[in-house]
């Protein structure tokens, strides 16, 4: 077998060797369970696929209202939602938040399979009442030994991810069939709802 | 009516006391690079998610206004970070509630989160503030732990160059996109201060 370097990788080689001996020694910095906590809130969110179903439809449903829901939404939710794990920090107590991410679920599937319009506010008031829930329930959930803040950071952000996600695949309602299988979506995502709601109840 | 105003009252002074009593005392987490208190104060920066949201909020919160009233503050945030940081070295305490620091990515995220023009007197008071309350932290961590004074300049220097980093470019994205994204991540931060505080008040930070 022949080994060849391409004459356009060859800038690349001081800078390489330069890397590899100016590299210093590892060094010490004695905060355990960092990087765990950062880990542990980034998959948090997606451990769930109440959650994650609930988050993305936020984003079908931004993206289907078009400006300025499409980025309103997604700026509520978190924040709500992090209200609810502040909450849930506190001790502050939340019946029913199994019930109450069911019923985001099935509620936020309806209003895309339906491509209801309510006015801003009203949206902006449905998606942060059930991003409560939400927040009360993920939010909190941080094993012993690990940072609660890089944990806070992992959650935020994944969950800012599965809205744009839900934006990112909302974007096909430009089409004409897009906008039917965003309504299929939809429903997919009010039945998987109905079916949280029986279990949290069962 | 006098009973229900002493009651509100009542109920803000233990929410004020209870946000004191949850201050806790200043924790160093210097790294050793091996290359220096400079470069370890540097690094501290980048390890210490809590200060360095703080600056990214604080430049944003920059870049939304005018060219002038971001230079002001581009420079006003580390000054005070350096004057707070010298004032809780030499104390050896941050003299405020450790929920203070979660307490700026709230007040700062939510600022970005709204892209309201502010008065230019108020983005520099915002800047004196969050540089105050970092710095004082920082300060009075260094001292506790030990740690050479100049590790304080590493720090500084490093949250020059971030909000520079920032704040530069950021005033030359005009782009209804651009703005969004701003006012998004304000969000995100103000949600990762509103956690932070609540680790803070139950103890588990």
């Amino acid at each position: 077998m022949k080994c060849e370097v391409s004459r356009e990788s060859m800038p690349a080689v001081p800078w390489l060797a330069a890397g590899v001996l100016l590299a210093l020694p590892a060094w010490a910095h004695e905060q355990s369970g960092q990087a765990a906590g950062f880990v542990t809130g980034m998959l948090h969110p997606v451990s769930g696929l109440d959650h994650v179903l609930a988050m993305v439809a936020v984003g079908l449903w931004g993206a289907q209202l078009g400006a300025p829901a499409i980025w309103l939404l997604p700026v509520t939710f978190p924040l709500v939602m992090a209200f609810g794990g502040f909450l849930g920090l506190l001790g502050v107590p939340l019946p029913g938040v199994e019930v109450g991410i069911a019923v985001s679920a099935i509620l936020l599937g309806a209003m895309v399979a339906t491509q209801s319009r309510p006015p801003l506010w009203l949206a902006a008031a449905l998606v942060g009442f059930f991003a409560v829930f939400h927040g009360h329930a993920h939010g909190t959930e941080l094993p012993a030994g690990e940072s609660g803040l890089l944990y806070s950071i992992g959650f935020v952000i994944v969950t800012g991810l599965l809205h744009a996600t839900g934006i990112a695949i909302g974007l096909v309602h430009r089409w004409r069939k897009g906008r039917i299988a965003l309504r299929g979506a939809g429903a997919v995502v009010g039945a998987a709802g109905v079916f949280f709601l029986w279990r949290a109840l069962a | 009516m006098a009973g229900a105003g002493l009651r509100r009252r009542a109920r803000a002074a233990s929410a004020c006391a209870w946000l004191l009593l949850a201050s806790t005392g200043a924790s160093a987490h210097l790294p050793d690079t091996g290359l220096g208190p400079l470069a370890d104060g540097a690094l501290h920066l980048f390890l210490s998610f809590d200060d360095l949201l703080a600056v990214v909020a604080m430049a944003v919160l920059a870049s939304q206004h005018d060219e002038a009233t971001a230079q002001r503050a581009a420079g006003a945030l580390p000054a005070a970070w350096l004057a707070g940081g010298l004032a809780g070295f030499a104390a050896g305490k941050a003299y405020l509630p450790a929920s203070a620091t979660s307490l700026s990515l709230i007040a700062l995220g939510v600022l970005v989160a709204a892209g309201r023009r502010l008065p230019r007197a108020l983005v520099t008071a915002l800047a004196v503030a969050a540089g105050l309350a970092h710095g004082l932290f920082n300060g009075a961590a260094l001292a506790t732990a030990r740690h050479d004074g100049m590790a304080l300049a590493g720090i500084v220097g490093a949250a020059l160059v971030v909000t520079t980093l920032i704040v530069a470019p950021g005033l030359r994205l005009q782009a209804t996109g651009a703005r969004i994204a701003m006012r998004v991540a304000g969000s995100w931060i103000a949600a990762i201060g509103l956690l932070s505080l609540g680790w803070t008040l139950s103890g588990r930070l």
